[in-house]
């Protein structure tokens, strides 16, 4: 069930001056924006928020008229938030796409069941169509079993790379090219921080674009939030009073993208500037001619018609990433399904059951 | 004396057994004029209300609410008010709304 923040019963009836909004000098400021310290009002804020994220999409020509658009909608702030605002600019600027609500099961128990509950219910909420895709379906795996088989240190790399690939299986089932999904400025500059941390210089000069496409991929990815403050997605949130889910996933945040995080959250503190700051450097850095020509045989010699051998994907390589995970994943189930049992012991349900059987079988 | 309503949004209350809504009656010194800021209530917090002492840093941090829980006054951004200066007003509804964690 979704309980809304309560409204304030204490109406200040007595403003100074300098407690109004700096856009309409009208009504009491109640946000200090982070990007240029403006002091504004809630309708002000609610104005310029969507203002511009109309004009990223807009200047980037993110959306052609009659686009079917999947929102990856994991019920949390920034995706709830963005089902919400695309929604409502597509209506008040008639963009003419189609939205689409997208959902990947990942199969954790506590955390993934809980909201997908939000999705659904913001599925009701917006009126938008609602399309779940499971890790158990795709993959015969689900999140906890691979924790329970890899350990939790891995855990992002392969929730990661399997879900990467669920939303473009998903989104090719359903027939569509392009996936909007939540990144927010905070992600961004959290990304650029730690590609330049660990060296990462190709992924430097990617990792700032608004919309991409994995090699082999006919499934464009956009970040229409990239501008966007997580404080301000998360004040439009309380003040829109939206239901979205709250609570960080069970296997914990991969250790350096969340110090990545705290040392960038310090930084804001003293100047809440240096998110955007950080993209615009970003944006700006350029490569060395060779990795950039190196980038560019490698968008050129990219070859629609290869597919994973395994599962059909399209992949650059023989066998697709997930494939590859998902096989190493196999070969250690197995291991530890055996090394577990104990002789003498009863027999436990499972592959491992299969394998003692074959293993006896004399002919 | 003071009556304040105190909110743990954005998956805070996991702090707070689970609770979103506190409702609050604060004194200072035992005195029923002295004012009570929202310094005092974040000390109130900190001491009464966070069950397990080893979650005081999820809400604290360096002495101050952490940097990435928003702290509204009233709806509006304690940045504005004087932060932990503030003075508490019967009906105040002071929520603390967390950011940090997957969107």
């Amino acid at each position: 069930m979704f309980t809304a923040p309560s409204d304030p019963v204490n109406v200040r009836k007595e403003l100074k001056v300098t407690q109004l909004c700096e856009l309409c000098h009208s009504r009491k400021a109640i946000i200090r924006r982070p990007k240029n310290l403006q002091k504004i009002c809630k309708l002000c804020f609610f104005h310029v928020f969507e203002t511009e994220i109309h004009e990223t999409i807009v200047s980037n020509d993110l959306f052609y008229r009659g686009e079917r658009v999947a929102v990856g909608a994991s019920g949390g702030k920034d995706s709830t938030v963005l089902a919400y605002v695309l929604k409502l600019l597509n209506e008040r600027h008639d963009y003419g796409i189609e939205i689409v609500l997208l959902s990947i099961d990942e199969g954790i128990v506590g955390y993934r069941d809980d909201s997908l509950a939000t999705v659904k219910r913001n599925q009701q909420q917006y009126q938008l169509p609602l399309e779940i895709f499971s890790y158990q379906d795709l993959y015969d795996w689900t999140m906890d079993d691979i924790v329970e088989t890899a350990g939790i240190r891995n855990s992002c790399t392969y929730c990661g790379v399997l879900r990467r690939q669920a939303l473009d299986r998903g989104a090719a089932k359903l027939e569509i090219k392009h996936v909007v999904t939540g990144h927010n400025a905070d992600d961004m500059a959290e990304t650029v921080l730690m590609n330049i941390l660990r060296g990462d210089v190709a992924r430097l000069e990617k990792s700032t674009s608004i919309m991409t496409s994995s090699t082999g991929s006919p499934i464009k990815r956009s970040k229409p939030f990239k501008y966007c403050y997580q404080k301000e997605i998360v004040l439009y949130a309380h003040y829109k009073k939206l239901d979205y889910f709250s609570t960080e996933c069970t296997y914990a945040p991969e250790a350096f993208r969340g110090t990545a995080r705290e040392l960038m959250k310090n930084f804001e503190a003293i100047r809440p500037s240096c998110i955007i700051d950080i993209i615009a450097s970003g944006e700006s850095f350029v490569l060395k001619q060779k990795m950039g020509k190196q980038n560019k045989k490698k968008i050129i010699t990219y070859n629609d018609g290869n597919r994973c051998e395994r599962c059909g994907y399209l992949s650059s390589n023989k066998i697709c990433k997930a494939c590859m995970l998902l096989e190493g994943l196999e070969k250690s189930r197995a291991q530890i399904k055996i090394q577990v049992q104990v002789p003498g012991e009863p027999q436990q349900e499972g592959p491992a059951k299969v394998l003692r059987t074959l293993e006896r079988l004399t002919f | 004396m003071v009556n304040v309503k105190v909110e743990f949004l954005g998956g805070l209350d996991a702090i707070f057994k689970k609770q979103r809504v506190h409702k609050l009656t604060l004194k200072k010194n035992n005195s029923d004029d002295e004012p009570v800021t929202v310094g005092d209530l974040i000390d109130y917090i900190v001491e009464n209300m966070i069950e397990d002492k080893n979650d005081v840093e999820v809400f604290l941090q360096n002495g101050t609410v952490r940097a990435g829980i928003l702290t509204l006054i009233n709806d509006t951004d304690w940045e504005l008010e004087g932060e932990k200066e503030y003075e508490l007003e019967d009906g105040d509804i002071i929520s603390f709304t967390s950011t940090l964690h997957g969107g």
